[in-house]
């Protein structure tokens, strides 16, 4: 085909068209996938006739490569349709995606199939019978494994748009495949049987769907029966709630009781949608004690999915009886993982938990989950701390932060001295919230020491974050608090022997000078900036030029030109390249040379 | 807040300091998956006399009792409950592994069932989570089955017996089915070696007593093998699979069949994707090296294979396929060699050029292997060509001078192979990289002439085609 293309056109403006088709066989892989990902322009150029007579003949005949090059080709192909000349001529990309849709790699097929089924959309009803299913129903019964697992993604979006006959036999072929005797094409059915429900008559749904489901669902693959779990969940949406207790219930019951962990597993993450399918009466009488065993399971990863899913479960519960079933049915159950032994389900459960209190109100709130929560912010592991500290807000709003603090503050403390830096981070970014809420008096007293130990962490992160938080502190307090309190010991911090803090001076002051204005910026700051300009380490010398630059703009020009630009051009003069280079850059940018 | 917020929760990111090490330390402990069927109760067995003890008569009747008591299965995660019923099945085992060893007449047609019943009670259970998400068999210490101490016995009597002069398998055949095999191969996935290794042999006992098993235990191999190179990417038992598969393939009857070829071409080649791919190397290189030995003719399809395949970015890996391919040479014929040496010669010239001088150093080892040398030496006119531009820039760029000294070496073997070839390829070599890089710059001219049409073409029928 390409030797024809090349020689057949004297047309000038085609020649290197030809000549792409010949780097679409470039030996180097790199060639060929930049060819291919310009396909679209190649196609535009060639025009849509030759692009349908000569392009695409060429890519189903050279479909054999690296499968980077065909994972290319098959999303190119997705968006091909106006580029053969429309809806009309649509099918003339079926050949080169039904060979991509058989290969071997996971990748290129789902992206062939993908790329199916988009342009499937675009198929006139009768394209669609005389072309496109005939396409599936080939791949459905290829020989090797790829061909069919690819063909159960393409039934549901055939299906709505054909006649009775030709559905009858989709529903065969869907059929066929679920019961097949390779497992990855089982798993393949099972994964899309939700999807097939959706576009199938509702009568069909209980003759044929409910029939697959329930052998799916007992496999003797655990990993098929995993994946009709999430079907059940879909097929409980299509029925009618009086015929939920006899087609999908039982078979559910048994799910969530699978001997196989991974089951279990997925019941338990598709929990929340698996409640809102089945609605409150089922929820009531089948999942409640479902959903207790879940939390109880012998295997960690199943109780893990299972905390996590405590809050929706407890927020989705029918309102008349929430409360109750709360306190008397998931309450222990939740007791009893805040000491689990696993610390990925204690910490899944507090990154939820705290959102019950939203649910149970205050009183409830202050007498049953805050003993828990306390709990918890002393767990040994720091990823459990972490995520109760993250998620304080939710209590802030039922009990207040006076409640709140008074109760967590000690644990508070004792994080914020955690050996792990990352709690101590996180707590940090939580005191500007904390000292809005709970005033000045109350932070002087008790969080203040805090506040300024950060700045001397011997984690550089911590630092910064202290510094920031200091600056988000004065926005809250004002300036002359800052002046009172911080500002001093700041500057203080400019004559420790450890050049490390006499930075962190800078750097405060760097975050400080806007927020605290210019007097005191140039009243107390600027002497002790001016003063470290002698510092005998070069470090503490060229942030010194960058802080200049930083606060220049607060500062008004008679103090730059008099004060500032002395000491920046003695500093430009230094005898270490990097002091020079950063006195010079704030030279440049306050304008001064 | 909303910074607190945004601190990723997820599992091993939390803590910057936590080691691999302090993490392994807590990881080493044991597993039991048999928690599930055995929760709560405590297990009572009345003890019964030796099997020595009584008449031969009477030994029939009491190994089968024995076998029904040894169905209870303990919990081995609570280390004190039952301990004097978990030493009395301990001897029991232990007991009726010499029985079956020793004794003559014992099995009973009615003794099939109840050693089918008591081996699938103890060792069939769904295997536990992994302690770590991504546990790297390579790094991290396997968990260890808890539930040894019984399960290595039981294990052991199910050798012993399916080893038995009278173990026949024309009874057995009705127990030891499809199913039992099934279930059998999921327990590949044990994260603990020693009981890997011991469903090896018991798999490998299977495949050679039943001989209508067979093609069923290659077909679910092969399932598992799919699944495990395009969907998980996790079996732990990989490496005692191939193994297997190793014996058997030695077994194959000349013709192969399709079924086999398919099994090579489909499963075996693709194998060689996964990441763990250094756990089970050298039995699945030993597997294709005895493809080749059967049928010479599979060559062509494997090297192609594992070209298509080829290590992009891992050195280790490339490392591992150069091992392969000089596996593979060392068995090639001649004629084969022959249909394949350009494609497979472009690759060698590559990784020869690689910086990563093992990689380096591993392909130029080829050049001491006296048969690849034949062959090259045969075959000089078309190989050297292909190879000389990386190894002429080589020997002027290569940072690392022991890749320099060896490539030095191979440029003289080459010259004396062919030197007339050699003479030209060295006169034409500067002016070959000047027309490399014209064509080159024609190329990104062609590109740009391409975009401007594009987009006069778009102008022109602006509103139709989208861009």
């Amino acid at each position: 085909a390409t030797s024809k293309m090349a020689g057949a056109d004297s047309d000038d403006s085609l020649y290197p068209i030809a000549v792409l088709i010949d780097e679409l066989r470039n030996e180097d892989v790199q060639l060929r996938l930049n060819s291919i990902k310009k396909l679209s322009t190649i196609a535009l150029a060639l025009g849509v006739e030759r692009t349908r007579t000569e392009l695409l003949p060429f890519l189903t005949d050279t479909i054999y490569d690296e499968d980077e090059v065909l994972l290319a080709l098959a999303e190119q192909l997705g968006n091909f349709t106006m580029l053969v000349g429309g809806p009309e001529y649509v099918h003339c990309l079926l050949p080169p995606l039904e060979s991509l849709a058989t290969v071997e790699e996971t990748v290129v097929r789902d992206k062939a199939v993908e790329s199916l089924r988009k342009i499937s959309h675009e198929h006139s009803p009768v394209d669609l019978e005389v072309h496109f299913e005939p396409l599936v129903k080939r791949l459905a019964s290829g020989d090797w494994f790829t061909s069919r697992t690819s063909a159960c993604g393409l039934f549901s979006v055939c299906y709505p748009r054909v006649s009775s006959t030709v559905k009858a036999e989709i529903r065969q072929h869907f059929r066929t495949l679920c019961s097949d005797d390779t497992p990855m094409v089982r798993r393949a059915a099972a994964s899309k049987l939700g999807e097939f429900a959706k576009v199938l008559e509702l009568e069909y749904v209980k003759s044929d769907i409910i029939s697959l489901f329930t052998a799916l669902a007992s496999d003797e693959q655990d990993s098929v029966r995993l994946l009709a779990v999430e079907a059940g969940v879909s097929i409980a949406t299509l029925l009618p709630q009086e015929d939920l207790e006899t087609l999908v219930m039982p078979t559910l019951r048994q799910a969530a009781e699978d001997k196989s962990w991974r089951v279990r597993y997925m019941v338990a993450d598709k929990f929340s949608d698996l409640q809102k399918a089945v609605g409150p009466e089922i929820t009531k009488n089948d999942l409640v004690p479902a959903f207790q065993n879940l939390l109880k399971d012998c295997e960690a990863e199943v109780r893990a999915a299972a905390a996590n899913k405590v809050k929706e479960f407890c927020e989705n519960l029918p309102e008349d009886s929430r409360e109750t079933i709360i306190m008397t049915h998931i309450l222990p159950c939740v007791k009893e993982l805040v000491s689990d032994t696993n610390q990925h389900v204690k910490s899944a459960l507090a990154s939820v938990i705290m959102g019950l209190s939203t649910i149970l109100g205050k009183d409830n709130t202050v007498e049953h989950l805050l003993p828990l929560f306390l709990a918890q912010l002393k767990d040994e592991c720091p990823e459990v701390r972490l995520n109760i500290i993250s998620n304080l807000d939710c209590v802030n709003e039922v009990i207040g932060i006076r409640q709140l603090s008074q109760s967590l503050l000690p644990a508070i403390v004792e994080l914020a001295e955690d050996a792990k830096w990352r709690v101590r981070l996180a707590i940090i970014e939580y005191m500007p919230l904390l000292a809005g809420q709970l005033g000045v008096e109350f932070f002087d007293e008790k969080l203040n020491s805090l506040c300024m130990a950060w700045l001397v962490d011997h984690v550089y992160a911590i630092r910064e974050a202290a510094t920031c938080n200091l600056m988000k502190l004065v926005e809250k307090f004002g300036a002359e608090w800052a002046q009172n309190t911080i500002v001093p010991k700041v500057l203080g911090m400019a004559n420790d022997p450890n050049y490390l803090h006499r930075m962190t001076t800078l750097f405060c002051i760097n975050a400080l000078s806007e927020v605290c204005g210019q007097e005191i910026t140039t009243k107390h700051m600027l002497p002790v900036v001016f003063k470290m300009s002698n510092d005998q380490v070069a470090n503490v010398r060229f942030n010194v030029a960058k802080s200049l630059q930083k606060i220049g703009p607060v500062l008004d020009s008679n103090c730059l030109q008099t004060e500032v630009k002395p000491v920046l051009e003695k500093l430009a003069s230094d005898q270490d390249m990097d002091v020079k280079y950063f006195a010079q850059e704030a030279i440049s940018v306050l304008s001064l040379a | 807040m909303s910074s607190a917020a945004t601190t990723p929760p997820s599992v091993d990111k939390v803590d910057g300091f936590s080691r691999k090490s302090v993490r392994k330390a807590k990881q080493k402990r044991s597993q039991s998956s048999s928690q599930f069927r055995s929760q709560g109760k405590p297990i009572e067995l009345t003890p019964l006399p030796l099997l020595k003890d009584v008449s031969a008569q009477e030994q029939p009747e009491l190994f089968l009792k024995k076998l029904q008591q040894c169905c209870a299965v303990f919990d081995f995660m609570d280390t004190l409950s039952d301990l004097k019923m978990k030493e009395y099945k301990r001897s029991t085992l232990n007991e009726l592994v010499d029985y079956v060893t020793v004794s003559r007449g014992y099995l009973t047609e009615q003794a099939y069932p109840e050693v089918v019943k008591m081996v699938s009670y103890n060792i069939f259970r769904t295997l536990p989570p992994s302690e770590s998400n991504e546990f790297d068999p390579e790094e991290d210490e396997p968990t260890l089955e808890a539930s040894w101490p019984h399960l290595q016995l039981v294990y052991e009597f199910f050798i012993r017996f399916l080893e038995s002069q009278e173990f026949q398998p024309s009874i057995a055949k009705k127990y030891i089915d499809q199913k039992f095999v099934l279930q059998l191969l999921e327990l590949f996935d044990s994260e603990d070696p020693r009981e890997r290794d011991y469903l090896k042999t018991v798999l490998h006992r299977i495949y050679g007593k039943f001989l209508g098993l067979r093609a069923f235990i290659r077909k679910q191999i092969n399932n598992i093998f799919l699944r495990f190179v395009y969907e998980t990417e996790h079996f732990n038992g990989v490496a005692e699979l191939l193994e297997i598969l190793g014996s058997i393939i030695n077994g194959f009857a000349l013709p192969l069949k399709a079924e086999h070829k398919q099994f090579l071409v489909k499963v075996l080649i693709p194998l060689h994707t996964v990441r763990s791919l250094s756990l089970f190397h050298a039995q699945l290189a030993y597997c294709i090296v005895q493809f080749l030995e059967k049928d010479p003719a599979l060559t062509e399809p494997v090297i192609r294979g594992l070209l298509k395949f080829w290590p992009k970015t891992c050195s280790q890996k490339e490392v591992m396929f150069l091992g392969e391919l000089e596996e593979i040479l060392d068995v090639i014929e001649p004629t084969q060699f022959v249909k394949i040496q350009e494609p497979l010669f472009k690759q060698i010239s590559r990784c020869v050029s690689s910086p990563h001088f093992q990689v380096a150093e591993r392909a130029l080892y080829y050049w001491n292997n006296e048969y690849i040398m034949s062959l090259i030496e045969e075959n000089s006119n078309v190989i050297l060509p292909i190879m000389f531009t990386s190894l002429y820039r080589i020997s002027k760029e290569h940072w690392n001078p022991a890749i320099v000294a060896l490539v030095y070496n191979v440029l003289k073997a080459f010259m004396e192979m062919n030197s007339t070839l050699f003479d030209e390829l060295t006169s034409t070599y500067k002016s070959d990289r000047q027309r490399e890089k014209k064509k080159e710059k024609e190329r990104e001219e062609l590109w740009k002439r391409l975009e401007d049409l594009e987009l006069k073409r778009s102008l022109q029928s602006d509103g139709i085609i989208p861009t």
